[in-house]
């Protein structure tokens, strides 16, 4: 499965609505947004993916829950760094209806996935992506990219690139406060969040 | 020659243009090739600190009047990125890898061109970019 095209700052203008790419060679800091309103919020594409079991999994299963979707490849590091703490929001979070869901990447599949899933004892489904779900979600050329979904299957945030635990625990602990979408605006994370060059990444 | 406007760009990192070597039939032929990593990017060195980690190589698809082909890589750079318990071993901004070749010894006369590729993947200090392939090529001239 090789990764589409597009690339991260496209797919999440796409998304979104915001435009937030640069033209520089260098990584800029962008705003990306924590949660955003209920009203600006938009339904997250349904996929059919299977985990390590070969069972069939659709995020409409996952309907009344709030949803960390975790785009990762073993060969990213930064990814590396996050999964941990989803482990942490998974175990924490568990029983108020919240599910941490990681789409592996990786061209070679299962074979480099599990050992590496099975080596950290990951505590939540893995699946495998496919380029018919990055693209969906606007092509997720970079990684991590992970989208917060609230219980009405909306995405109520993205963030591309290594963000801040904080960041996450407050998106899910305020999705999962209400149950409702929030009308609370967008918070803004101007310092962790990077998005490629849209120029350069193809 | 201007390396920016010879480079191939492929995501992060650019390939430039390999000067031309020249040689008699028998003869070692050394060929430079330059590489650029974005600023504020790394590639993987050619031996990756952890063995998840793409390393970047060089393979040759079609040598001509060449053969061997090993490639020697710099001295790569370790670099300690927020959250990863061990440092990365990586290459970043501008570098050469070194193709060792011999010329055939049944080479014909006149120039030719080595063609490979160069696999690397990409990141920055906080997103990872998929793993790309550019081409390569070397021109020889065979006296």
């Amino acid at each position: 499965m090789s990764f589409l095209r597009l690339t991260a700052a496209t797919a999440t203008a796409l998304l979104f609505g915001y435009v937030f790419a640069g033209c520089s060679n260098s990584p800029r800091a962008v705003n990306a947004a924590s949660v955003k309103a209920g009203k600006d919020r938009k339904e997250a594409p349904d996929f059919t993916l299977k985990d390590g079991d070969g069972k069939v999994v659709h995020l409409a299963d996952y309907k009344g829950k709030v949803v960390l979707l975790d785009f990762w490849a073993t060969w990213c590091g930064p990814c590396k760094v996050e999964i941990p703490w989803f482990m942490e929001m998974q175990r924490k979070n568990k029983d108020r209806g919240f599910e941490v869901l990681g789409v592996a990447m990786d061209d070679e599949g299962w074979e480099v996935v599990k050992p590496y899933i099975a080596k950290i004892g990951v505590n939540y489904r893995i699946l495998a992506g496919n380029d018919m779900t990055a693209q969906a979600y606007g092509g997720v050329d970079a990684l991590p990219t992970t989208f917060l979904i609230d219980r009405t299957g909306k995405i109520a945030a993205v963030h591309v690139g290594l963000a801040s635990k904080k960041d996450f625990e407050d998106g899910i602990e305020e999705l999962l406060k209400d149950g409702a979408p929030g009308e609370g605006g967008i918070t803004v994370d101007h310092d962790r969040a990077v998005v490629p060059n849209a120029g350069s990444a193809k | 020659m201007c390396l920016t406007l010879a480079a191939q760009s492929n995501g992060h990192l650019k390939v430039g243009a390999a000067p031309k070597v020249a040689g008699k039939r028998g003869d070692a032929l050394e060929a430079k090739i330059p590489l650029m990593v974005d600023p504020g990017f790394h590639v993987n060195s050619n031996t990756p600190s952890d063995e998840t980690l793409i390393p970047l190589s060089v393979t040759w698809k079609s040598a001509g009047a060449l053969e061997g082909g090993k490639v020697t890589y710099p001295k790569p750079s370790f670099e300690k990125y927020a959250g990863l318990e061990k440092p990365l071993s990586v290459f970043t901004g501008n570098f050469d890898v070194v193709a060792h070749f011999k010329v055939a010894a049944n080479a014909p006369a006149g120039p030719g061109v080595a063609v490979g590729q160069v696999k690397y993947q990409a990141c920055n200090s906080n997103t990872c970019f998929p793993p790309k392939v550019a081409e390569i090529s070397v021109p020889y001239s065979v006296k």
